[in-house]
């Protein structure tokens, strides 16, 4: 007999019935506490629907129009809640279809389980219809894969796949299941998977490393904490919060960490990185002691890493020991979840105000304010600016909405001004920076929070990246906020050309349909504004809704994104025009 | 930072997939594998990857890390030429009629301490294991006679240091 490698929990209640594999799958999606899935059908996973339509009170399924959809719903619905996100499609292009939403999962460390049905067992490997070879194909962008080719391995594979996908750093796993062995019928039993051999998901933390840490921050005399998704993701929101008021040290996050700390919290000091707050950006380069929580030193992050807080201690506080010293050179590492990491750090640390340093930041807020800020949000020109809008959505929704994201310069201003208030409100596309992600992400994101206000903010472009995904607002009500963004152009590839190509437009002006109509086509309330006062009006409406909403907001055309660190440049080479 | 030669060593469960996943942190790297070897290791049900390559120590620790966050990778290590003992194995056939007319070659076979393993009518075999320099010497003394086939096995090697894996498999089991 093999030796056990998993460890599962056992189930007192443990029954062993005969059922099909297909059916087993139910069973295991229910007892990893799953009620709702995305996905699209397909001949190769047939029976696993035919289960869907059996369990329906128990299981809901929703209809995504793409399979793309279907994954980026999922990381939504796990990003604002928590829980493993799931998806399915059929073989061939349904399972290839998943993979830019993998991808994206993989690099943004979201938990997601994809089923995929394959040909059945005989038929691997002869280039049957609709055979890919996705263990193959999803290998780079998935934390683990397996192809599933006997009904019996069902059980144990699933529950291996929901562990491996939410414990440690959270990734995508994908599943691929033959045919036969959905058909074939098998003694059922199931146990949660409590550990795999080969797998340490949570280093345990090292209590020298942790006094190393707070030695170096108790000395510091400009001490700057950069946090990202990892204190979301380590639910240690709490602990970010008190250590940030105990050391007085000023906070950042990058684009993944928004939310962990509420936006007007005296010491948080806004984003780190290419289109960050000029301060936090500034000051890397002239901090002494650099705190990074759970964040993981990406490129847009740092700039130029050869002039990357070259003068600065730092402190990396990281679950996976492979982002050590990756990028950065970490003079303490603290390995473990952030929670429990920060929990230990915490009662090591002296209390400290940092008043001067604190007023160094102020001083670059200052600038930023008067020469970017105030015009972004308080423009003074006729034309709408995309910064207005999202100020508007602040103050409509006093700051409780779940902002969800596309890509592009509407990105990195709904990043920039939105307010936030609660965890988990801010979901994008970070790592991968994936057009067409918002709007299935938003409805994702409303499934899983629905007594939440969920607004998504897209470009014109990435809206036709996914647009059809109306469908499965229209059929099943979901009251998602839909705000077009439309500046009839690829907005940000265009200030890309305007600034570094000469000014050479290459196929970024896009001639736009009448996006209302569409949406009306979905029976969807729709408006366009192109006004300051229906602006005003449009989203006071929008926010009173109980319904699905689209807002068309025509914003000037040729606005640009500051501050910004032109790719490649050093952090403190900040262009404020 | 100087390119130098590192043997990873990787233990890991038996997985069919994984051979894929680990190569495909190489080629996401444009980084060659010189030399891979698959095999048992010393426990059971483990196996033993062992991938030489020839770049900086910086890009083989980033390396390592990627392949140890691989679900089914136990432990993976790196090591350089002196912190190992390794070797590689090469077949050489070469016409049999060599063997009797030129004297020299059998001179060659002996000095490089390797063997004759089999004699046909029309070819001979001479096997030889050793480091990768010993094997790329005789290989020049050979050449100007003509090989007719020549392979050389992936590198295999085992670390001066102890590999605690045993050990930590089995904190697995007394964490139960
Ligand atoms: C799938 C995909 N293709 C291409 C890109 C490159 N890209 C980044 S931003 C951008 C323009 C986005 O335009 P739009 O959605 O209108 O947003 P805007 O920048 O105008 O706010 C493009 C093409 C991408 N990020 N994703
Ligand atoms: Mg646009």
């Amino acid at each position: 007999m093999e030796t056990v490698k998993i460890k599962t929990e056992v189930n007192p209640k443990k029954t062993k019935l005969k059922i099909s594999g297909a059916e087993a799958i139910i069973h295991c999606l229910l007892a990893e506490g799953v009620d709702l899935l995305y996905g699209y059908p397909g001949g190769a996973i047939m029976p696993v629907y035919d289960e869907l339509y059996k369990f329906q009170d128990k299981l809901t399924h929703i209809l995504t129009r793409h399979e793309q959809g279907a994954t980026h719903a999922a990381q939504g619905y796990a990003r604002v809640s928590g829980r493993v996100g799931v998806a399915m499609a059929t073989s061939g292009p349904g399972a290839t279809n998943l993979v830019t939403g993998l991808a994206d999962a993989q690099i943004d460390s979201t938990p997601m389980v994809c089923i995929t049905g394959q040909v059945t067992r005989h038929l691997l490997g002869s280039d049957a219809f609709q055979e890919t070879d996705i263990i193959g194909i999803s290998t780079p962008v998935t934390k683990w894969n397996y192809q599933i080719t006997e009904a019996s391995e069902i059980p144990e594979i699933m529950a291996k796949a929901f562990y491996i996908a939410r414990s440690g750093r959270p990734g995508p796993v994908l599943v691929d299941i033959t045919k036969n062995a959905q058909i074939d019928e098998f003694e059922f039993s199931y146990e949660k998977c409590t550990a795999v051999r080969s797998y340490n998901p949570e280093p345990k933390p090292s209590v020298p490393a942790i006094e190393a840490a707070a030695e170096l921050i108790n000395n510091a005399k400009k001490p700057l904490i950069v946090w990202g998704q990892g204190v979301i993701l380590g639910k240690a929101e709490e602990e970010l919060k008190a250590l940030v008021e105990k050391s007085g040290v000023p906070a950042a996050w990058t684009i993944m960490g928004a939310s962990a700390l509420d936006s007007e919290h005296p010491l948080n000091v806004g984003m780190v990185g290419m289109h960050g707050n000029y301060a936090p950006n500034m000051l890397t380069n002239e901090c002494d002691v650099l705190i990074a929580i759970g964040m993981r030193f990406d490129d847009r992050v740092t700039g130029s890493l050869d002039t990357y807080a070259k003068q600065a201690k730092v402190i990396h506080f990281e679950i996976d020991k492979a982002e050590i010293n990756k990028n950065v050179h970490a003079d303490v590492a603290v390995l473990g979840n952030s929670k429990d990491t920060l929990g230990l750090l915490l009662p090591m640390i002296n209390e400290n105000k940092h008043e001067a340093w604190h007023n160094e930041f102020k001083e670059y807020y200052k600038i930023e304010f008067e020469q970017v800020i105030n015009n972004d949000i308080h423009p003074t020109k006729e034309g709408l600016t995309m910064g207005e809008v999202i100020e508007r959505i602040n103050v409509e929704s006093e700051q409780k909405a779940v902002i969800v994201t596309d890509v592009g310069q509407h990105q990195m201003i709904g990043c920039r001004y939105a307010k936030f208030k609660q965890s988990k409100s801010n979901i994008t596309s970070g790592g991968l920076g994936t057009m067409g992600f918002a709007l299935p992400a938003a409805i994702g994101a409303k499934m899983g929070a629905m007594e939440r206000e969920v607004v998504a903010i897209i470009g014109d472009g990435g809206y036709q990246m996914t647009i059809q995904e109306l469908g499965v607002i229209f059929q099943h009500k979901v009251p998602v906020k839909i705000v077009v963004l439309n500046n009839d152009h690829l907005g940000m590839v265009r200030q890309w050309q305007e600034l570094f190509f000469d000014r050479r437009y290459a196929s970024t002006v896009m001639v736009n349909p009448d996006f209302v109509k569409i949406a009306e086509g979905y029976s969807i309330e729709a408006k366009r504004v192109s006004t300051r006062e229906d602006l005003k009006i449009a989203i006071k409406e929008m926010i009173a809704s109980k319904e699905p909403y689209f807002l068309e907001v025509k914003v000037e055309k040729e606005d640009n994104v500051f501050p910004m660190i032109p790719s490649g440049a050093s952090v403190s080479e900040v262009r404020l025009k | 930072m100087e390119k130098e030669w590192f043997t990873i060593s990787v233990y890991s469960e038996n997985n069919v997939g994984l051979l894929n996943r680990i190569s495909g942190i190489f080629l996401k790297r444009h980084i060659n594998i010189e030399s891979l070897n698959v095999s048992k290791s010393e426990i059971e049900g483990v196996s033993k990857f062992t991938i030489v390559v020839y770049t900086t120590e910086k890009w083989t620790r980033n390396i390592v890390g990627q392949i140890e966050k691989q679900i089914e990778v136990i432990k993976a290590f790196y090591h350089t030429d002196e912190e190992t003992i390794y070797q590689e194995s090469v077949l050489f056939k070469i016409a049999s009629n060599l063997l009797f007319d030129e004297r020299q070659i059998q001179n060659i076979i002996k000095d490089n301490n390797s063997q004759i393993v089999t004699v046909a009518r029309d070819f001979f075999v001479i096997a030889k294991s050793g480091r990768r320099n010993e094997i790329n010497e005789m290989y020049d003394q050979l050449k100007p006679f003509g090989i007719m086939q020549f392979v050389r096995t992936g590198r295999i090697s085992v670390s001066k240091e102890e590999m605690p894996i045993t050990a930590l498999l089995n904190e697995f089991y007394q964490d139960k």
